[in-house]
């Protein structure tokens, strides 16, 4: 387990060295982390309350605190790159509305953490605000994308040709890796040290 | 004793206490007007402006209400000591939060009642054009805030930050319902068929379906506290 963190950790390094050569070497970096680890909010939570295996809960509270890192970090390089390219630190538009609202709907999980005392209540009220969260995400999705849209379609996830260069396509795409590592490292890191602290409190 | 009995035995009981105490009714009536008066002073006099913000105000309102109304829906049973009384009950725990949210989402629809007669009287609005229209969006809207309202109170009860965690929780995932009601009503307002908002009181619908499923599938693991 340890050994593997290690190494998740390094390849975290490796990619994100890689990426940064990349990015100032050849093309400026855009910010792209947010979206991949959300997979697993519906399934954690539904784990934890069907088996009430603390370990799940460790996996989701962990994942909720990196990915609210992750975001907030995407948001505000997202700004900062926003002001010259758009000429506006933010706009309404679909998909920076959609990544804002899911941000504050696991603030709120974070926030609901906290304020119980009780570690496996809080545990549980988590679970089920976790299934509504990931359950709230396509509703967002469609309610923000109805509402408006002005982004450019999606460019790396799609068929057909893309438009971009493909240098910058391949710093972006070890970007997105590297992030994903460095994040899943982050993940475990957090379960282990929540671990620690329930094995200290017990 | 049946699953529709339970459930009709928990709305009975609020509806009784509310009858009798008419604490939460009287409290609402005077917020709603106290909203009104709000946002006249908000957004001045010209009808212009006041028309073309009123789908939005209308549900502003029905959601402040909505929070002061809903936060305190398992008050009465934690403050009396009843919760046990709740744990005991025979069956499954669901039967409770079903009889919750139909009293809840009667209180709700009675104070959104009483608004839009507030707002055809001060604002000087036409809003009875299209009744059973209007009635099928706010019906529509209200029914998904009244379901995780009263999951989220339940949730919120034994905090001590209650009534400051209690809106955090529930204005954010109510996101969606609220961009669709909001839309949805402004169609309606301006004599648009429903057909026009089809896709938005489909994901009204949607949200309604998925927010009472999750209620009745987790309710269980709130109650045991």
């Amino acid at each position: 387990m340890k050994r593997l963190q290690r190494a998740l950790g390094w390849l975290a390094v490796a990619g994100l060295a890689a990426g940064l050569v990349m990015a100032f070497g050849v093309a400026p970096r855009e910010a792209t982390q947010g979206n991949v680890q959300r997979i697993m909010y519906l399934h954690v939570p539904a784990i934890y309350l069907w088996r009430r295996a603390a370990g799940a809960d460790r996996l989701a509270h962990a994942s909720a605190e990196v990915g609210v890192v992750f975001t907030s970090i995407n948001i505000a390089t997202g700004a900062i790159w926003g002001k010259p390219t758009w000429g506006a630190w933010w706009t309404w538009d679909a998909r920076l509305t959609s990544v804002s609202i899911m941000f504050v709907i696991y603030l709120a999980y974070l926030l609901l953490r906290a304020m119980i005392e009780d570690r496996e209540r809080a545990a549980r009220f988590a679970a089920v605000l976790g299934i509504i969260a990931a359950l709230d995400i396509p509703l967002v999705h469609f309610s923000v994308y109805w509402w408006r849209t002005l982004h450019q379609p999606p460019t790396l996830l799609r068929p057909g040709s893309t438009p971009m260069d493909a240098m910058l396509v391949a710093a972006l795409t070890i970007n997105l890796i590297a992030f994903t590592l460095l994040s899943a490292y982050f993940v475990a890191k957090r379960v282990r040290l929540l671990k620690r602290e329930q094995e200290v409190l017990a | 004793m049946s699953y529709a009995r339970r459930t009709w035995i928990v709305l009975w009981k609020d509806l009784l206490s509310e009858r009798r105490s008419k604490e939460a009714l009287n409290a609402l009536f005077f917020f709603a007007l106290l909203l009104l008066f709000l946002f006249q002073f908000a957004l001045g006099d010209e009808r212009e402006r006041l028309t073309a913000a009123l789908p939005g105000l209308l549900w502003l309102g029905f959601i402040l209400s909505g929070l002061v109304g809903l936060g305190r829906a398992f008050l009465a049973e934690r403050e009396h000591d009843c919760w046990e009384g709740l744990l005991l009950a025979p069956g499954d725990k669901s039967a409770i939060y079903l009889g919750k949210v139909a009293g809840n989402l009667l209180l709700m629809l009675l104070v959104e009642a009483i608004l839009l007669v507030l707002f055809a009287v001060f604002f000087n609005i036409d809003l009875a054009a299209h009744p059973l229209r209007l009635t099928v969006v706010i019906g529509l809207g209200t029914i998904g805030f009244a379901a995780v309202g009263t999951l989220f109170a339940a949730m919120t009860a034994h905090v001590r930050a209650r009534e400051l965690l209690f809106p955090v929780l529930l204005l954010p995932v109510q996101v969606p319902v609220l961009l669709g009601a909001v839309k949805a009503t402004e169609a309606v307002l301006l004599g648009e068929p429903l057909g026009a908002v089809g896709h938005w009181l489909g994901l009204l619908a949607a949200a309604d379906a998925i927010y009472l499923t999750t209620g009745v599938l987790t309710f269980d693991a709130i109650l045991e506290a």
